[in-house]
């Protein structure tokens, strides 16, 4: 029997501008007894959102989460959460932050400490009981955090990226004592959800991988890991998994039996200035070759979840292709990766009205009006129709990256307008 | 050490105003007419003596007082913030109340508690001892209340979250998540209530209502002896009591409390020198105070586990509308009546007094006003000096704290002493007072103001060299704006009360007073014309209200949209 079902979850926001935003949308799974589950996807998916409807946080708009079977309303009592900053409480000690969740069970105080510092004890805390958070690195206070979400023996343990604000090393050597304590049985809990947005992270750990789409968040695949505990990560079964991902990951949305919304004003900008693009861009010419996605990642030194929005911009300007999972660039590509600055400027404005509808839309605006201006609410009005008040504006501040480099138009930050570029702004023609 | 006062919200007058007003008309009613119904209490006058020797029992005896206040403040704060941050419902209305009783001047309050608590303790000193207590009470638990709403309210979402995982009953919740996180705040807030407390501590400890005289021993009542009777030496040696009290509280409290207070810092980093105290080494290495904190934590947690069980049950009962609306309307009858009846009150204020009225107020707010921009003029250059030299600032902030901690009203009779013979020599002196309680509130905010610039920042100004006139415009004025604007309102509501201490003063046995709002609230209180003080009260609480929000708010949202770093 599964320990927690997710039926039909859908949980939409009501934002203040009086818009809905749909964060999750139809998400079905379940987790069984004795599963390592990971659910992957790039941010904005609604991946913290998913895990905080399974521990009761937030309630579904529909749908229902069961647990053991029945239906979860307020707080799941099976569940335990590390969470992505560790969310310790800085004025009690590591001892008082581990037994904080026995407290409020009533554990009387003996038997309390023992449970506490045996679980100290296991998680590698030793000699740390009465030191502050403030004391400790970021890797042992995230520690602090597992021993305080498994000393209350929870039946599910949901963790909420744990790992992505540690430095490699040390996320690498706590992913591992926490999979010895998984995998030998030591801690008596049943199923682990993990949230993630690491490729590796979730083939390396997880016996199911979850992947999410964005906008809104639904499943696009669920993907079984039958390689056996340890997992070599230079074996080429591991390296084709995560290529198998991260293709699917970066593919088109999965088609539904409903109709697509329409999507007046495309796709929404990657959130990257044209710096970013144009480097990515000349990198990928210089490879000469097709490369994994995986590795220009790995060589780069960067997480995958960051460059993921500079591959998507590269790619809705046409400049590289990304097919299966590999990078390779486009003609356009590689003729804006050698051409001069000014070129460069002219090859971008060409992509640019050629694949982003958005900002063709701004330039008919400006040029519909008599003095080729527009405050720039006006635009941050239309996109609200279609984002949240703050995605809005940051999709109006691309545009603006975009378009000021692209000399299509520009922006008067003291007016607040957007004009056309062969216009004086009014306060130099004095 | 920083000063920053509450975060502002913006607020736009609405139907809780209304009710709002309407509640506070029925307030000042229940308090003003407590002191009609009473007028033929006994009096109970206690000779003062102004023999140095009696000296350590007076501040013994202030001491006890602001400390059995502060108590009392502490604990109404907490409950105000709890319950206004957790409820829903009354929260609006809550925080709108609170902004108004902020600005209702606390000498106002003086006869109605004073003769009140005097007729249900009709023996002995007790009632005029309890009637000083709330009165210091009234004059500092507001912005502690406010700064306990602002730290629960804003409580961050992982520690919201982390508590409801591990099911932490709403107690526990409050005692080792809401209350810790609020130390901070309430700290900073403390250290500045108490300093008012001080300021209030003259006033509250011997005054009269119509022929009654009414006296405390106290350092407060001996200072103001000695300013009526003239005698300087008594007034030097006890405003030299006065500050070695002060110095030796913020010694042995102040500091140990704001170092022992970091332990709730959220921040994981810690950036510029961390406050210690030796004393706080000591405390916390003695053994009898360890002992005492883990039996108090055992005890705690006893009481804890009962309440937790005790919620459970609770839980399964549900509430009764019924009984909500029946409080809810009787409520609103009180509420609606005492209101009408204050009206009745003021409406037998003659038309022609409310051209007085109006023509004090002006005067008053003349006076304000000065003092305000008198204020700015000096500790804006200054705090902008002591903000942007760090090694200044490290020497310089102690020196400031405990000047600012020098009560005013005490050293009132001195300036007193120079100006009386000059032409509006009073009006100077009210002016120089306000002046005195006011503008550390300015010079506060200012240093942290500019501390807060970047370095970065100051490093292309100086690459750009902007120099003199230009580096003001460009750099400093943007950045202190915002906290400037924010003592200036406390400022602003500081001297609006002070005009009450200062604008009508006894002293060598004169009464002497000027043209102003706040002699004519002094003057009404003393002579017993409840109907003149009603008037005069509400005139003063209207105007301050309004102007902070026309103004004050108005020109710090102009700061912080246009100059927020």
């Amino acid at each position: 029997m599964a320990i927690i079902e997710v039926k039909n979850l859908t949980i939409i926001f009501d934002m203040p501008n009086n818009t809905r935003i749909t964060v999750v949308e139809d998400i079905n799974f379940s987790l069984e007894e004795g599963e390592f589950v990971a659910i992957l996807g790039p941010s904005g998916a609604g991946k913290s959102t998913i895990v905080r409807a399974i521990a009761g946080l937030i309630k579904p708009t529909h749908g229902e989460v069961l647990y053991r079977g029945k239906l979860v309303e307020g707080v799941n009592p099976g569940v335990s959460m590390v969470f992505q900053t560790a969310a310790l409480f800085p004025w009690l000690t590591v001892l008082e932050n581990v037994e904080i969740g026995l407290k409020a069970k009533g554990v009387p105080p003996k038997e309390r400490r023992e449970r506490a510092l045996k679980m100290i004890d296991l998680i590698g805390l030793d000699g740390f009981e009465s030191a502050y958070p403030k004391e400790l690195s970021g890797g042992m206070r995230q520690r602090v955090g597992f021993a305080r979400a498994l000393v209350v023996e929870p039946e599910v343990l949901l963790m909420d990226e744990p790992f992505s604000g540690l430095d490699v090393l040390t996320a690498e050597n706590l992913r591992n004592d926490l999979l010895e304590l998984w995998i030998e049985k030591r801690i008596p809990t049943k199923t682990i959800l993990l949230i993630t947005h690491s490729i590796e992270e979730a083939v390396y750990l997880a016996d199911r991988v979850i992947v999410l789409d964005k906008n809104p968040g639904r499943i696009k695949q669920e993907i079984y890991i039958n390689i056996p505990h340890w997992r070599d990560r230079e074996s080429e079964e591991f390296i084709r998994l995560v290529d198998r991902i991260y293709s699917i990951m970066m593919g088109k949305p999965i088609v539904t039996a409903k109709p697509p919304r329409v999507e007046r004003y495309g796709t929404p900008l990657p959130h990257v200035r044209v710096g970013a693009i144009a480097g990515f861009v000349e990198l990928i010419a210089e490879l000469e070759r097709k490369e994994d996605i995986y590795k220009i990642a790995e060589d780069l030194n960067m997480d995958l979840a960051d460059i993921q929005p500079v591959i998507e911009a590269a790619e809705l300007l046409k400049f590289i292709d990304t097919t299966g999972g590999d990078i390779s660039v486009t003609e356009i590509g590689r003729v804006f990766a050698e051409a001069d600055v000014l070129e460069k400027k002219e090859i971008f404005r060409k992509q640019i009205l050629a694949n982003v509808p958005f900002i063709q839309q701004i330039i008919q605006v400006l040029q519909n009006k008599s003095n080729h201006r527009m405050p720039i609410e006006f635009f941050i009005e239309l996109l609200e129709t279609k984002f949240s008040t703050s995605e809005a504006q940051a999709q109006m501040e691309i545009a603006i990256d975009w378009g000021r480099y692209a000399e299509l138009f520009a922006y008067d930050e003291d007016s607040k307008e957007v004009y056309l570029e062969e216009e004086v702004p009014e306060g130099e023609k004095v | 050490m920083i000063y920053r006062a509450i975060p502002l919200r913006r607020v736009k007058i609405s139907i809780i105003d209304v009710g709002i007003i309407l509640f506070l008309f029925a307030f000042i009613y229940g308090i003003i007419s407590t002191a009609k119904d009473w007028k033929e209490i006994p009096t109970y006058t206690l000779n003062i003596s102004l023999s140095p020797r009696n000296l350590p029992l007076y501040a013994w005896f202030s001491l006890l007082r602001q400390f059995l206040a502060y108590i009392l403040s502490l604990l109404f704060s907490i409950s105000y913030g709890y319950i206004a941050s957790h409820n829903r419902t009354l929260e609006p209305v809550m925080i709108a109340l609170l902004d108004i009783l902020q600005s209702v001047p606390v000498l106002s309050f003086m006869p109605g508690v004073i003769l009140g608590l005097i007729a249900i303790f009709p023996y002995g000193r007790i009632g005029i001892e309890l009637g000083s207590i709330v009165l210091i009470f009234t004059g500092q638990v507001w912005n502690m209340a406010f700064s306990v709403y602002g730290s629960m309210s804003s409580l961050p979402r992982d520690f919201k979250e982390a508590s409801e995982i591990f099911n932490l009953t709403p107690f526990q919740k409050f005692l080792y998540v809401e209350l810790p996180y609020s130390v901070i705040g309430l700290v900073w807030n403390s250290m500045m209530s108490v300093a008012g407390g001080w300021f209030f501590l003259m006033a509250c400890e011997m005054f009269t209502l119509g022929k009654r005289d009414f006296r405390l021993p106290g350092l407060g009542s001996y200072l103001q002896l000695a300013a009526i009777e003239g005698n300087t030496k008594a007034i030097l040696l006890g405003l030299g009591t006065m500050i070695a009290l002060i110095v030796l509280i913020d010694q042995l409290v102040w500091r140990p409390l704001t170092a022992w207070a970091q332990k709730f810092k959220v921040e994981l980093t810690t950036r510029g020198p961390v406050p210690t105290s030796t004393i706080l080494t000591i405390l916390q290495r003695s053994t009898i105070l360890t002992t005492f904190s883990e039996k108090m934590n055992e005890f705690i947690e006893k009481i804890t586990i009962k309440s937790s069980r005790e919620e459970q049950v609770e839980r399964r009962v549900k509430s009764f509308p019924i009984l909500k609306f029946i409080l809810l309307g009787a409520f609103l009858i009180v509420v609606g009546y005492a209101s009408t009846r204050l009206m009745f009150l003021i409406s037998r204020v003659p038309i022609y007094r409310w051209g007085e009225i109006i023509i004090s107020d002006l005067f008053t707010l003349l006076r304000v006003s000065v003092a305000v921009v008198l204020s700015i003029a000096w500790t804006l250059p200054l705090g902008v000096f002591i903000g942007m030299n760090p090694k200044i600032s490290v020497v310089m902030q102690p020196i400031v704290q405990i000047l600012a901690s020098i009560p005013a009203t005490a050293v009132f009779p001195i300036i007193l002493m120079w100006l009386i013979s000059l032409r509006g020599g009073l009006s100077i002196a009210s002016i120089l007072l306000m002046l005195l309680g006011t503008q550390w509130y300015i010079l506060f905010n200012v240093i942290a103001g500019a501390m807060s610039i970047p370095a970065d920042l100051k490093e292309a100004a100086e690459i750009f060299q902007l120099k003199g006139l230009e580096r003001w415009r460009r750099l400093i004025i943007p950045a202190v704006l915002p906290y400037l604007v924010t003592g200036a309102i406390t400022a602003t509501g500081g001297a609006w009360n002070a005009s009450i201490v200062s604008e009508y003063v006894h002293f060598r046995g004169k009464t002497l007073m000027v043209r102003g709002l706040g002699a004519l609230i002094s003057n009404s209180a003393d002579k017993g014309d409840l109907s003149l003080l009603a008037a005069s009260t509400i005139m003063m609480i209207i105007t301050v209200t309004l102007i902070n929000r026309f103004f004050w708010r108005k020109l710090y949202w102009i700061a912080e949209e246009h100059y927020s770093l």
